[in-house]
């Protein structure tokens, strides 16, 4: 059973994002998804399906259904981090196969930086967590500083070369106007930014801002009848490993190389045919890995892959083209957001960071620490 | 961090193992699988109950990082070393380097356990150069 075409997505839109004291996690999410629907030139009315995730609230699921006043037909509160997103793409398109909706939203919201809504970066010294709790690792960094770790010793990989990701995204970002951080940035400034867990530094490290986004995702036969181009699913793929570090086998490999199998295989497409390639960010190392974990270079050559400028606006590998987790917005779970910028470069709305003639897409959501990921490829026509 | 459920059914022999100086680990009756933390049923094949056994806590750091920017509740004590152990007998677990300079520990040294008070007071296993 495939999803390759199975549904399309209609519309996309990020709320306010950066600091936005005046809003609440719910606000932000009504925010973006009416200028979403709007994208999509679809009603309210016509919403069918609701796949919600946040680290707020009590039943979320619940909350943001009431709140936005929808009787979902179809409901997927799938929680596994930062990555969420990408596996409702994945349930919204078996659902709507399945004739079980046809109008599907995926939502996010999180006012963490106004607000106190921080619970998901508490350390817990519950079940499983109680053999780490004693040990003072900061989550979730100190659990990517330690795939680094095994990364640099296993490999020779470097702090330069990390760094220079950050410096390639932010280039990305300058392009953006809605980037939170556009100011130029060298190699120096990431490597003299201070250790936050070796061998990370600060600007290793994604933003922690506000910010909401809205995915709608419809059935064919809607899709067809929409002014926008339809942009389509041509695969999926997901993979949930562990819930916390200590329980990775390989530190150096994550789900992405099950998940992204799964996704190019359904899609029927490989590497070199993709225009442009969007991967979770929360650290620069999320990247590495997951670059080498998808197959886009051998294991152990990560760090030559992202170096010297290569996926940066002048590169030959654009990745990250709004500036990415590190220097767009990262609200708690950025996933959705990588949704929204394949979704603009597809269908040639990016103006300054438009990559030329974009048709086929690639993204990649990593969630937990490196414990679960969705990869999603995406084209037009 | 609360403590009120600590230890429960899955970690009540862990924790008085380390109590009485011992690090406790299972391994599946079927399959003969090291399993760690320790819980109900064999995560390589399935089997329920696996066996209660003693480490010798000796093995090899995996990965190591040194905490600059720590969790509230332990600011005073950084910078200090997080590590990843895979113990000898086919386990892994987080500790951390028990004492000395955070920097003295590389991926690959030898390793072995010693029991120090741990943040609740329980005694916890940290590890030593061996």
């Amino acid at each position: 059973m495939s999803l390759k075409r199975a549904c399309a997505i209609a519309g996309v839109a990020e709320s306010r994002l950066g600091v936005v004291p005046d809003s609440t996690v719910l606000s932000l999410q009504a925010e973006a998804l009416v200028d979403a629907l709007a994208d999509a030139g679809l009603q309210k009315s016509d919403v069918d399906g609701l796949l919600v995730s946040g680290a707020w609230g009590r039943l979320p699921g619940l909350q943001i259904a009431e709140y936005l006043g929808i009787q979902p037909a179809y409901s997927d509160s799938t929680m596994v981090g930062g990555a969420s997103f990408e596996f409702h793409l994945g349930h919204a398109a078996a659902a709507i196969q399945a004739g079980l909706c046809k109008v599907a939203v995926i939502l996010y919201g999180s006012t963490q930086r106004s607000r106190a809504d921080k619970y998901i970066f508490q350390i817990r010294n519950d079940l499983g967590y109680q053999y780490e709790a004693p040990y003072g690792l900061p989550t979730p960094v100190g659990s990517y500083a330690l795939a680094a770790s095994r990364h640099f010793a296993q490999y020779g990989t470097t702090n330069e070369q990390l760094a220079d990701l950050a410096v390639s995204t932010r280039e990305w970002a300058a392009l953006n106007p809605k980037a939170y951080r556009r100011e130029p940035l060298t190699r120096e400034d990431v490597l003299g930014s201070g250790p936050i867990a070796t061998p990370l530094n600060k600007l290793d490290c994604c933003l922690f801002t506000d910010g909401g986004g809205a995915v709608v995702v419809v059935s064919p036969d809607i899709a067809k009848t929409l002014d926008k181009p339809p942009v389509w699913l041509l695969g999926q793929g997901e993979s949930v490993s562990h819930a916390q570090i200590s329980e990775m086998r390989d530190l150096t490999i994550t789900p992405a190389a099950k998940s992204g199998a799964r996704a190019f295989e359904m899609a029927g497409v490989t590497h070199s045919d993709l225009d442009v390639v969007e991967i979770y960010d929360s650290f620069t190392i999320t990247v590495l890995l997951t670059l080498e974990s998808l197959g886009f270079c051998p294991p152990g050559t990560g760090g030559e892959f992202i170096a010297n400028g290569r996926t940066g606006p002048s590169g030959e590998f654009p990745l990250n083209t709004n500036g990415g987790g590190l220097s767009y917005c990262h609200p708690g779970q950025y996933g959705i957001f990588l949704i929204i910028e394949a979704v603009r470069q597809l269908r040639g709305e990016c103006d300054a960071r438009q990559v030329a003639d974009a048709t086929l897409a690639l993204i990649s959501g990593t969630g937990g620490v490196l414990s679960s990921n969705s990869t999603c490829i995406l084209g037009v026509e | 961090m609360s403590d009120d459920e600590l230890p429960d059914p899955d970690s009540e022999p862990y924790w008085q193992g380390a109590a009485s100086g011992e690090l406790l680990y299972r391994r599946c009756g079927s399959c003969d699988a090291a399993i760690f933390y320790p819980r109900s049923l064999c995560t390589e094949c399935g089997a329920p109950d696996p066996k209660w056994a003693v480490s010798k806590g000796i093995g090899k750091v995996y990965a190591c990082s040194i905490v600059h920017r720590p969790p509230p509740s332990f600011k005073d004590q950084a910078p200090y070393a997080v590590l990843l152990v895979d113990l000898d007998e086919g386990f892994r677990m987080m500790s951390r380097l028990a004492e000395g300079d955070a920097e003295s520990i590389s991926i690959g040294d030898r390793v072995q356990v010693v029991f120090n008070d741990g943040p609740d007071g329980r005694p916890t296993p940290y590890f030593i150069p061996a």
